[in-house]
């Protein structure tokens, strides 16, 4: 009997399933870094991490995994390394697939605020800002969000849009000149999220194993579409937990 | 809007270093020799990302002149930009994000500066402030990038859209920044000031090419001859450079790629000083740790050299 899965090894499997075997992932820092390791070593092989801190290609070395996206640890066994401004350029080019990337403050059409809570000038709480987030959501060709579901994060609307979703919903992202991508997916502890086709509304596509629709809409202040069916996602296999747990032997991760 | 005219002046920015002299001569100097190029009021833009390969030495010598007026740049600014808030040093901050890392939290040294509206937080995307450095060192007043399109970070700033004149299509026109100081930890360089960087570039190619005074720390001094031997290494050019100081250790406790980590437990105890006893733990870290030792060698005897040595392991046990 293994032990229990914890939240972050809930997010990191949910959101491995999600990358696909050959795609080139542009991975934020935290849950989607292990994340990504997780699914190269379970189902995706021919895929090709890149990470913010100039960092193409890396394959992470099981007990010291990073902190952060630009350091020693997060180079391990890279194929490249390019200047930072490189990496994003690659991703306005096109090279990149998915831009994968964690927790932050979000809304029903996708958009994130890691900036500020309140009024931006005098804020009541200061956030670190957008780094490479505002970036990997302008210029990947898809963008999936993993964050943990608390209600605190989930707001009809940011007060601030540091990353743009789909804005206010409909063509509103293209027509500010953002040509291509856009917030397919959001990967939370409770379960998958997509976005309605024609209004940009987050939809609840599916909740883990144990979870109800229930508590999806009580832990998420704003109205929720539904898909047709909502589905349940298999819970954690052993092997995808073995996989994970060997990654970060210490814990200092996963919780 | 808190970007300045002068900051993506690109005309001033060229007959500025037009008119400097570019000799390749010695440049080879001390610490507080370089910084003594430094004036109040200043903009500085910092090497490096984060707490990798950043111009601690630099930034610690710079911090004893007690400099008023500052602003700082950074692409992920690190702890550096809270000693400066709380020295007195810093005016504006420009920066993609500020903290150390996830495992320690919000920087509550940004929340008690920007709530209080005490310093000019002006923040860009990470790619927006690249390609604000990118265009400077290019002699340009912008690039034109999709990047932050949408945003309400174009506000922030005061960035302007163009039309494309080719497609119709609406761009981001990313002003310039032409940074007055560039501060920069390079692996080795000649005393011309040739500069070479091992494992990840950052942003220090375009930094050197930006900023009209350049002020390199380098891990070891090597002859003209090595430069020679592997110029396909060499990514800043000696006549972008001022001042070169030997600085061994110049990152640490931050790390540089391959030869030391960075001391996570260090930014561990800084943290926790700061939850006690909020902007007074940065300062009296400053006196501990900036103010206080006689010369670097003595801040970096004040780490240990058991601490050095182990961080210089897990940099070899990193490279393999």
């Amino acid at each position: 009997m293994s032990a229990p899965v914890s939240t972050n090894e809930l997010l990191a499997i949910m959101g491995a399933r999600e990358l696909r075997d050959g795609q080139t992932v542009f991975t934020g820092v935290g849950a989607p870094m292990l994340a990504t390791a997780l699914a190269q070593r379970c189902h995706a092989p021919s895929l090709t991490m890149v990470v913010e801190g100039g960092i193409v290609g890396p394959q992470w070395k099981p007990g010291w995994l990073p902190i952060s996206t630009n350091e020693i640890r997060a180079a391990y066994r890279a194929q490249m390394l390019p200047a930072i401004t490189e990496i994003f350029l690659m991703a306005q080019r096109g090279f990149l697939d998915v831009g994968f990337i964690g927790g932050a403050q979000i809304d029903r059409h996708g958009n994130l605020n890691t900036s500020a809570i309140g009024s931006y000038d005098r804020p009541k709480v200061r956030l670190p800002g957008s780094g490479g987030a505002n970036d990997i959501i302008s210029l990947c060709s898809e963008v999936i969000v993993l964050t943990a579901h608390e209600p605190r994060r989930f707001v009809n609307k940011v007060d601030f849009v540091t990353s743009p979703g789909h804005l206010t919903g409909g063509d509103s992202r293209r027509r500010s000149g953002l040509l291509f991508g856009g917030v397919s997916r959001v990967v939370t502890t409770l379960g998958l999220f997509g976005f309605d086709a024609e209004t940009r509304r987050m939809r609840l596509d599916a909740v883990h194993s144990g979870v109800t629709v229930e508590q999806v809409r009580d832990q998420t202040p704003f109205d929720l579409l539904m898909a047709q069916t909502v589905h349940t996602t298999p819970p954690p296999s052993a092997r995808e937990l073995a996989i994970l747990r060997a990654l970060d032997p210490d814990r200092q991760f996963l919780g | 809007m808190t970007i300045a005219p002068h900051e993506f002046d690109f005309l001033g920015a060229r007959r500025r270093l037009e008119a400097k002299p570019k000799p390749a001569v010695d440049k080879l100097t001390t610490l507080e020799d370089a910084v003594a190029r430094i004036a109040d009021g200043d903009h500085l833009a910092i090497g490096g990302c984060l707490y990798s390969r950043t111009p601690l030495a630099l930034v610690w010598a710079l911090l004893r002149r007690r400099p008023r007026g500052l602003a700082f740049s950074r692409n992920l600014m690190c702890y550096e930009a809270e000693w400066g808030l709380v020295a007195g040093a810093l005016d504006k901050i420009v920066t993609s994000w500020m903290g150390i890392g996830l495992p320690w939290g919000l920087s509550r040294i940004l929340r008690e500066y920007v709530e209080s509206g005490r310093v000019v937080f002006e923040e860009w995307s990470h790619l927006g402030l690249g390609l604000r450095y990118r265009a400077a060192a290019m002699g340009l007043p912008f690039l034109p990038s999709i990047t932050m399109l949408g945003s309400d970070l174009m506000n922030v700033g005061g960035s302007r859209t163009i039309t494309c004149p080719y497609t119709g299509e609406t761009l981001h026109a990313v002003p310039a920044l032409f940074p007055d100081v560039a501060l920069i930890h390079v692996h080795r360089a000649d005393r011309l000031g040739n500069c070479q960087i091992d494992g990840y570039p950052h942003m220090d190619a375009d930094l050197a090419r930006a900023a009209h005074t350049v002020l390199v720390t380098a891990e070891a001094i090597v002859s003209e001859d090595e430069i020679r031997q592997a110029p396909d290494r060499t990514v800043i050019p000696s006549f972008a450079v001022d001042a070169v100081v030997h600085a061994p250790l110049g990152s640490y406790p931050h790390e540089c790629y391959g030869l030391y980590d960075s001391e996570p437990a260090h930014f561990g105890g800084y943290v926790d000083a700061i939850k006690e006893g909020g902007s007074g733990g940065v300062a009296r870290y400053l006196d501990r740790y900036v103010y206080g030792p006689a010369s670097h060698g003595e801040y970096l005897a004040s780490f240990g050299s058991a601490a050095i040595e182990a961080a210089r392991e897990r940099a070899a046990e990193l490279s393999r």
